[in-house]
């Protein structure tokens, strides 16, 4: 059970401090307007306590961690 | 059930189908489907939505059916059509408004709403044709006609409810999704009116009918906007499969090597020559050529416009249309509108203007709490692609005289 999480950034809450991707290096990139990128690889073991402390640092709680929910994308439409 | 052979059916390769004999037939007259054979029959006709992204229809009633508890669900039929360069949707309202409504409530009874909502641009004609019509039908589902405000994204899904639950017409980040908590935190079924209008023609002509014209994997018609540089501009209903030359051949354009054609609409994709050639309607069909389907948009560019001028026009408006909430879409889009600008009209548009476009049309995808953002950068990449020897032209010498003319005129 402990390998299934994953990074999201809100993009509406997010105001681009990028204290996350100080924090989280691994997962996150800046972008060319400051705004960070996740690589979508899920997050598991040691790195799962640094995602942690990266989505409590944000100020807005925009960066998220998730269980990967495997199926659910074809809900969408 | 006799819902599969229907005598009065006008024969099924007959077209317009939906914009003909066969729509005009069966419009106000939606029977009754027992609740679950309606989705069946979706499955089996394999019917997509029509408002872009090509969603089996079957699975979203599941999934509203699956979220539906205790809380009654709602219905949503968008008819908004802020793609500036479609105008299915409004002909559709206009002349076949019982044909949406039949749809709608049709799919209102398969997943038990007894409320509806028919959003349509604010202020458009098709307000007083659907009002009307209403008042001429049976009142089994309640529907309230919702005047939506005139900006691109307010028509995408989540910010068509928002605006409905009176909030800003503005799209919102999922989850959750609409499907599970949409207008008044009820599970929420959003169609475009073209979907809509398909489904009651599923369901009064039923599942061999449907399937007779189109193709095993893409049943049915799609309605085309087809407009631009062509001699007969109007709303086609083509046959799924059919090649995009005959639609264009239809409307009077003589194909060259260098007709450029808008596919899909300002979120969609350029094609040009042979790529034009290659593609034909349908979702697969326009995706393997490198264009899209989208909301049905093929406008054909004038010859003697300047491609990457048209392009940088839309790239602004576009940008300026942005609900701005998103970092990436506000200033990526701002960013891509900019660069493409510069290309099209400085005198020292550099060489590395193109790549900046690839570089940030592919930064752009999937950042943003809507798909405004990567159709945007999908466009504005399959610009720099299609037209490589206009980029060339316009690096080496600056912009092109068609390019200033369009300059001049937009002043
Ligand atoms: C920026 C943006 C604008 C959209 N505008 C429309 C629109 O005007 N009409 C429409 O039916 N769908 C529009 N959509 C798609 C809707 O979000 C939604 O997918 C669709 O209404 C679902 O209907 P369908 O399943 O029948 O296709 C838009 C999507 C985006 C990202
Ligand atoms: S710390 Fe939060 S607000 Fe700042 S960039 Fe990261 S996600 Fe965005
Ligand atoms: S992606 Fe762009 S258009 Fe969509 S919600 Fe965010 S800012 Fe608005």
């Amino acid at each position: 059970m402990s390998g299934a999480w994953e990074v999201r950034v809100d993009p509406i809450e997010c105001a681009g401090h990028l204290l996350c991707v100080e924090l989280l290096p691994e997962r996150l990139r800046v972008d060319d307007w400051g705004y960070p990128m996740v690589d979508g690889r899920p997050v598991s073991g040691e790195l799962l306590a640094h995602a942690r402390r990266a989505a409590a640092a944000c100020p807005t709680l925009a960066l998220r961690l998730n269980r990967r929910e495997t199926g659910k994308e074809a809900e969408r439409g | 059930m006799s819902l599969l052979t229907d005598v009065r059916a006008p024969a099924p390769a007959v077209l317009p189908r939906l914009l003909g004999d066969a729509g005009m037939r069966a419009a106000g007259r939606a029977r009754p489907v027992r609740r679950g054979a309606l989705t069946t029959m979706l499955d089996a006709a394999g019917l997509r939505g029509r408002g872009g992204a090509g969603f089996p229809v079957a699975a979203k009633v599941r999934a509203v059916r699956r979220a539906t508890g205790l809380r009654r669900p709602v219905v949503v039929a968008n008819g908004v059509e802020s793609e500036p360069l479609s105008h299915k949707d409004a002909l559709l309202l206009r002349s076949f408004p019982h044909l949406v409504l039949d749809g709608l409530t049709l799919l209102a009874h398969e997943v038990g709403a007894t409320r509806a909502y028919l959003g349509v641009a604010a202020g458009a004609v098709e307000v007083d044709d659907v009002t009307a019509a209403l008042h001429r039908r049976p009142r089994d589902v309640e529907v309230e006609v919702v005047e939506v405000p005139h900006r691109y994204v307010a028509s995408e899904s989540s910010a068509l409810l928002s605006w409905i639950d009176g909030g800003a017409a503005v799209p919102y980040v999922r989850p959750p999704w609409e499907a599970e908590r949409g207008v008044g935190g009820r599970p929420t079924l959003v169609h475009n009116v073209e979907t809509l209008a398909q489904v009651a023609l599923l369901a009064y002509y039923g599942v061999h009918w449907f399937r007779a014209v189109g193709q095993p994997d893409e049943p049915g018609t799609f309605l085309l906007t087809v407009d631009g540089a062509v001699a007969t501009r109007g709303v086609y209903e083509v046959a799924a499969g059919t090649p995009l030359a005959d639609v264009l051949e239809r409307a009077g354009v003589a194909l060259d090597a260098d007709t450029a054609v808008l596919t899909g609409g300002y979120l969609g994709r350029w094609l040009r020559g042979a790529a034009v050639r290659s593609a034909s309607v349908s979702r697969a069909g326009m995706d393997a050529a490198g264009g899209a389907l989208g909301a049905g948009v093929v406008h054909v560019l004038p010859p003697e416009s300047c491609p990457l001028a048209e392009t940088a026009r839309v790239a602004t408006y576009l940008a300026e249309q942005s609900a701005g909430q998103c970092g990436p879409c506000r200033y990526g889009l701002a960013a891509l509108a900019e660069a493409m600008r510069a290309l099209a009209w400085w005198p020292d548009a550099d060489a590395q203007a193109a790549n900046r476009i690839r570089r940030w049309g592919e930064m752009v995808k999937g950042r943003g709490a809507c798909r405004h953002p990567d159709g945007a950068g999908g466009f504005l990449v399959s610009a720099v692609d299609a037209f490589a020897d206009h980029v060339d032209g316009h690096v080496g010498h600056g912009a092109c005289a068609a390019a200033a003319r369009e300059l001049r005129s937009a002043r």
